[in-house]
């Protein structure tokens, strides 16, 4: 490839699936993957991953840190359909059944660098109080067909969601060749590194 | 000690001057004109506190404004809420909860002429009271109607000259003229000066003159006019002595009004004696003037004669040699003829002047007053006692009726009820429509629609009323009547005269008259009152204040449409008026459009601009949207047309994307209209093979905008209540992690083979499967029931590597199973090199061939069974084994099916999720009530079978939903088939069911894969000459009902075909299963019968659905009578309602 005129830029994220608070679950664990259009292609890493199952913290922040690596490189041609991680997070109900605590998806940050996202989960409902009953006492709560459901926004006013807790995921982004294909993501200059920044709405 | 740390602020006023820097006078802008907001409403005490502490904290003073008051944006807060106050402690809930009906109220958006988005949105009510409608011409009308509505008119008219008596007022002014003048001229009243009554009374004369002159021209008309009502009547009178009956029960009545003759008599002698004089004097008058013009020019004429006469003289002293030049000399020069005196007035000619007029447009005294008076009275002849024509006249009219529609800013608000035309050509509406509107009206249009029998309405006329002032509102408004008139031409061929066409009241055909349909609606229109007594009336200037809102660029100006800009000035004009704070930034636009109007630099564009910022958002211009090919592969791909749908990684630039992408989406494109013969035997396949391809197209299309409606179960797993009965074992289906991806390879099996009862003791068969040209073989097997039991692998590639479900119904490979003989060629020739070495050919011959569609795979999960070989008629070299069947067993059924078969298992690995089949709901033609009960008995028949299939409608070819036994009747063979074997009626099913086969397969099952299947007739069927099982099933079944057999469609599982459609017959001891498609027929109890599983069986009346506890046909009873082996879809709860067929 010649490095004066790419053909495809390439974006490379690694980080990782940091902590979360479920404040009512505990002994769960993740599972992530990359939703992306159809002009994007993984070239390294992987793309989708299953966490251990942690415990919460004993301390008063009760978090569950899975601290959960993501390393992945996408190329592409086309900003349109911008990678998506999609969480789902999973644990054992009282009866010990493997039932699902939460979806939540959020786009790999667009410019590179440092980046911390805190994802709200949600999970859908159950349609009827009986079946919200039966799926309690049976361990089979409504799921989605596919967790891939939660990065599109078609078929959503079908369902009914509650949410429940945050998962904290941690970035690191570098594009390659994105400038030079025209596209301008991060700020002016490329050059100076940038900072961690901070979540937003923290005052300094 | 406290004190010392709490700071507490002081409540007092903060005195200005502490607020501003040293020797600063406080500033207010908005004194100075400057625009300020209102600022946030703050408690007096508040804001001290404020000042205070910013004073203590923050001395730096940036907090204040030069006005000295702290710094603060306009207040934010809305003018009136958008929420319902919440309930106060005082108030009783149960007021609070008293519901009041409120009527709708629209939302108010940005349009024209609207409600300023300022103003509190109000509603605008119009009350339009339409109480009738009165034709007064109309093509039913008869002669004597014509007749009746002209004197109906002179009689209206004669009222309103009554009403207002203009020959009585002008009499009187007449009147009083004179009595002034005689009191002007009496010598006795002082007069201030003579010269102004002299003045005065001139004007007067000439008033009475023009007075008396309007007088008799109004005497002279309500003569002309009572003449002609009493000649009308005198027509229509004896028009009804012509006919011999009556249509209108019109009645003129002239009543007579005695007069005094005498005092009549005396006060005509002195209204003439009257007028008499005064014209004398006039003429007098003029008489003089005229004299006096006469004495002038007299003088002069004498002065110029004199003058000509001493010219004379001298010309004459002069010279005598001109005798002639007296003549000559005058005859130049101007000579003013000798004046005529005046003729003297006459008294006598005046007088009969004066008479002779009296008697032309005066009642002649003592002659009674005629007053016509119109009544009703009359009596209509009844029916039976006109004549024909008449009577159909009056037939057709009863047949009419007349409803209006009333039309709002060119918008049909509403229409009155269709009422019938009475005889009387009257017609009573009585409603009042109340208009809520928004919009200023433009116009108010009323459409007078005519309904005549059961055709269709026309379009009369066109009504257009007048706007109401502001002033006039409900209550107050007074009924007026509008004229209509259509210029329709309509001839009848009944009493009815027609309209636009002559005709004539003459014998002869002569005074031919046209008259047009016409008529007065009478209405009355108004704006109505509020609750609260406030007319709801939109304010007037609020035509100038809704542009506000659309009125961002002065482009925008064209938007709104030019009817704005003429208003133009009065909105500038409004605005000053107004006083309008310019700097309000409310007030912007408005203020923009105002400088623009009146600098007169408006630019008003002569075209209306639907989306006006569209191009300034355009990502590139079209042309280059057009051009760029990575741009149409976007919009390809969008657009999901077929060859793109699944393009993954479209290049960046141009230039890195070929040609020949396209090439076959164009080709396509092109051939859509081309009928390719090449690959079909004969145009008419050609023909039926491009009409498939595009009834399939249209199906995926609506497949396609079917699959982005989701149902919840599409995108949430989510359990049934469950039966108490059956507690199902959950089973995790949701959890896939991601095989698809994974799911490259892919396994064929084909463990094990049987039964070769081919002939040759030394064959040696071995098989090869061939899957998206990857070719795997097994061993060589010996004998004619080899055993392999071997695992086949072949790579499953999904199209563009896609494997969504979509993609994966669409894929059409087959796998193919070939059985070949593997034969060994000794081919040393010379025997001595036999010891040293082998040297052998190897050669295959073909046996047979299985083929399996990669869909059936993918929808069945996996494929287990035994197969029938396709193996050719003749194998030239092999022989069938007779013995061996015996041997092994099989008895008579085997008989039946020769054959070779083999036994494999197919399946997928990784499991590929198949997809289910669409829900889209097509529009039916069955009654709602039958489409209920299919959908009951459908839900019922899964709930006990899940696997069964259970098929109680179909989707014909044109998309439409349609009750399976439809398809079901007798039809006749063809009369050839028939006459092969007239005494072998088994012969004949099989004759028939092998002419049935022959006709060509053609699968949609694979295109419409999870989709829908379409159920062509037979009719079509024969005419297309193509279809698949079902329609190959259903003309065999309906054949074979018209031989006189009981036979039903069978829906199962056979292998390879999936879910089909076979035909049972019952003969006289046994079922005999019937494959539509081959032609083959297996008895009930054939171990190799294709079909595995029986779901449902179909008569032409009912639908049997199998709930017994197996579902092969080995194992299952098909006696339908019996409840407890198959549930009828039809039964005495529901019985058949005999349906018709489609066929």
């Amino acid at each position: 490839m010649a490095a004066a005129n790419p053909s495809v830029f390439l974006l490379m994220v690694n980080g990782q699936v940091e902590s979360a608070q479920f404040p009512e679950y505990d002994d769960l664990y993740c599972k992530y993957c990359f939703v992306y259009g159809q002009d994007w292609a993984p070239t390294a890493g992987l793309e989708e991953g299953i966490s251990q199952i942690t415990s919460k913290s004993q301390d008063v922040r009760q978090l569950l840190v899975w601290n959960f690596p993501i390393d992945v490189t996408f190329k592409s041609t086309n900003p349109y359909g911008w990678p998506q991680i999609v969480l789902s997070v999973y644990g054992l109900d009282m009866f010990g059944n493997d039932v699902v605590r939460g979806y939540g998806a959020v786009h790999v940050p667009f410019s590179p660098g440092r980046h911390k996202r805190t994802i709200p989960m949600f999970v859908p409902e159950s349609t009827s109080k009986l079946q919200k009953f039966t799926s309690w006492f049976m361990g089979r709560r409504p799921e989605y067909t596919d967790p891939k459901v939660v990065a599109q926004g078609e078929g959503r006013e079908v369902t009914r969601v509650r949410s429940q807790g945050f998962v904290t995921l941690l970035f690191n982004v570098v594009t390659k060749d994105m400038r030079k294909l025209g596209y301008d993501t991060g700020p002016a200059d490329t050059q100076g590194i940038l900072g961690p920044s901070l979540p937003q709405g923290i005052p300094r | 000690m406290e004190k010392e740390i709490l700071f507490i602020p002081s409540r007092l006023t903060v005195p200005t001057y502490k607020k501003l820097p040293e020797n600063v006078q406080p500033r207010f802008l908005e004194d100075e004109g400057l625009y300020i907001g209102a600022r946030p409403e703050v408690a007096r005490a508040n804001q001290n506190i404020m000042e205070n502490r910013l004073l203590t904290q923050e001395p730096g003073r940036r907090w204040f404004g030069d006005d000295g008051r702290i710094l603060a944006l306009p207040s934010p807060i809305k003018q009136f809420p958008s929420r319902p106050s919440v309930l106060t402690q005082d108030q009783s809930i149960k007021a609070e909860l008293e519901t009041v009906y409120k009527k709708a109220v629209k939302y108010v958006h940005v349009s024209k002429h609207m409600t300023g988005s300022v103003d509190p949105p109000g509603n605008f009510q119009l009350d339009i009271d339409i109480s009738g409608l009165i034709f007064t011409h109309h093509p039913c009308f008869s002669r004597e109607h014509v007749l009746a509505a002209k004197l109906a008119q002179l009689y209206d008219q004669y009222l309103a000259r009554q009403q207002r008596n203009k020959a009585k007022f002008l009499t009187d002014k007449l009147q009083a003229l004179r009595n002034a003048v005689q009191t002007g001229l009496n010598p006795e009243k002082p007069h201030p000066s003579l010269d102004t009554t002299q003045k005065t009374i001139n004007e007067y004369k000439s008033e009475i003159w023009q007075t008396r002159k309007l007088r008799d021209m109004e005497q002279e008309k309500d003569r002309a006019l009572l003449k002609t009502i009493i000649k009308v009547w005198k027509e229509m009178k004896s028009l009804r002595e012509f006919q011999r009956f009556s249509n209108t029960p019109l009645k003129l009545v002239l009543r007579k009004e005695k007069v005094d003759q005498k005092a009549d008599e005396g006060a005509h002698e002195a209204e003439i004696q009257a007028e008499i004089s005064e014209l004398l004097e006039e003429h007098t008058e003029e008489y003089k003037q005229k004299m006096e013009e006469y004495r002038t020019s007299y003088q002069q004429w004498k002065a110029w004669k004199k003058a000509q006469r001493a010219k004379k003289k001298k010309k004459k002293q002069a010279s005598e040699e001109y005798p002639e030049d007296e003549i000559e000399a005058a005859s130049p020069e101007e000579d003013p003829v000798k004046p005529t005196p005046p003729e003297p007035v006459d008294r006598a000619v005046i007088e009969q002047q004066v008479r002779k007029r009296a008697a032309q447009s005066r009642r002649r005294p003592g002659e009674p007053t005629l007053l016509p008076e119109l009544s009703l009275a009359g009596s209509v002849t009844p029916n039976d006692q006109c004549p024909r024509a008449e009577v159909s006249r009056r037939e057709d009219v009863k047949r009419r009726s007349v409803y209006l529609k009333v039309l709002f800013n060119n918008k049909e608000v509403s229409r009155t009820v269709s009422r019938q035309l009475g005889a009387d050509f009257r017609v009573h509406f009585g409603q009042i429509f109340n208009l809520q509107i928004f919009n200023w009206p433009e116009s108010l249009t009323l459409q007078v629609y005519e309904t005549v029998g059961h055709s269709g309405t026309t379009l009369l006329a066109e009504v257009f009323l007048p706007i109401p002032e502001t002033t006039i509102v409900t209550g107050r408004a007074p009924i007026e009547e509008v004229e209509f008139s259509s210029n329709q031409h309509v001839t009848l061929d009944h009493e009815g005269v027609g309209s636009g066409v002559p005709f004539s009241f003459e014998a002869d055909g002569s005074n031919q008259l046209i008259l047009m349909t016409s008529g007065k609606v009478s209405h009355r229109v108004a704006w109505a009152i509020g609750e609260n007594g406030i007319p709801l009336i939109p304010p007037l200037s609020q035509q100038n204040i809704g542009f506000r809102s659309a009125l961002k660029r002065a482009d925008a100006i064209s938007s709104i449409g030019t009817s704005g800009l003429t208003d133009m000035k009065k909105l500038a004009k409004w605005a000053a008026e107004s006083k309008l704070d310019p700097n309000d930034p409310n007030n912007a636009p408005l203020m923009q459009l105002i400088s623009v109007a009146t600098s007169g630099e408006s630019y008003v564009p002569d075209f209306f601009r639907l989306e006006q910022l569209q191009q300034e958002f355009n990502f590139v211009p079209d042309e280059e949207l057009n051009r760029s090919k990575r741009f149409r592969l976007l919009r390809l791909r969008s657009q999901e047309v077929p060859e793109f749908r699944n393009y993954k990684q479209i290049p960046v630039y141009d230039r890195e994307i070929m040609e020949k992408v396209f090439q076959d989406y164009e080709k396509r494109l092109q051939d859509r209209n081309v009928i390719e013969t090449k690959d079909h035997i004969d145009t008419h396949r050609a023909v039926v093979a491009k009409y498939l391809q595009q009834v399939r197209e249209s199906v995926i299309n609506r497949f396609l905008i079917a699959k982005h409606h989701f149902l919840l179960a599409d995108l949430v797993v989510e359990e049934e209540v469950p039966n108490i009965s059956k507690l199902q074992q959950p089973s995790r289906s949701s959890r896939t992690f991601s095989e698809k991806r994974a799911a490259s390879p892919s396994t064929h099996s084909p463990t094990h083979s049987a039964d070769y009862p081919l002939g040759q003791v030394l064959v040696r068969p071995f098989v090869e499967v061939s899957f998206q040209r990857t070719i795997c073989h097994t061993t060589t097997a010996e004998g004619p029931n080899p055993s392999w039991n071997e695992e086949l692998e072949l790579p499953f590639r999904a199209p563009n590597g896609d494997y969504s479900t979509a993609s994966l119904q669409s894929v059409k490979d087959d796998i193919f199973i070939n059985i070949f003989d593997e034969v060994l060629y000794d081919v040393l020739e010379d025997d001595r090199e036999r010891g040293s070495g082998i040297h052998t050919r190897i050669e295959r011959y073909w046996l047979g061939c299985v083929k399996i569609p990669f869909s059936t795979i993918y929808f069945q999960a996996r494929i287990d069974g035994t197969f029938k070989i396709d193996i050719p008629p003749v194998l030239l070299g092999y022989s069938k084994e007779r013995n061996m069947i015996m041997e092994r067993g099989f008895d008579s059924a085997r008989s039946l099916s020769e054959g070779s078969y083999i036994t494999l298992f197919i399946t997928i690995e990784p499991q590929l999720v198949p997809g289910e089949s669409v829900r889209e709901k097509f529009d039916s033609q069955e009654d709602e009530k039958l489409l209920q009960a299919t959908e009951k008995f459908q839900a019922e028949c899964a709930l006990k079978f899940p696997n069964r299939q259970c098929l109680t409608t179909v989707i014909d070819i044109s998309g439409k939903t349609v009750f399976i036994t439809r398809y079901l009747k007798p039809l006749n063979p063809p009369q050839e088939l028939l006459n092969v074997y007239p005494n072998n009626p088994q012969a004949t099913a099989e004759l028939v069911a092998r002419y049935v086969s022959l006709i060509p397969f053609l699968p949609d099952t694979v295109s419409f894969a999870g989709v829908c299947d379409l159920w062509s007739t037979s009719d079509q069927f024969l005419d297309l000459l193509a279809g698949d099982e079902e329609e190959h099933a259903v003309l065999l079944c309906n054949y074979f009902l018209s031989l006189g057999k009981k036979a039903w469609l069978v829906m199962g599982n056979a292998i390879p075909e999936g879910p089909t459609a076979y035909v049972l017959t019952q003969e006289q001891s046994h079922y005999l299963i019937w494959n539509p498609c081959s032609g083959h027929f297996y008895a009930q109890f054939d171990t190799f019968c294709p079909l595995k599983s029986v779901g449902c069986l179909i008569g032409p009346d009912n639908i049997w659905f199998n709930i017994q506890e197996y579902d092969s046909p080995l194992r299952i009873n098909f006696d339908v009578t019996k409840p407890k082996l198959w549930k009828s879809f039809f039964s005495r709860r529901l019985p058949y309602p005999g349906l018709c067929s489609v066929q």
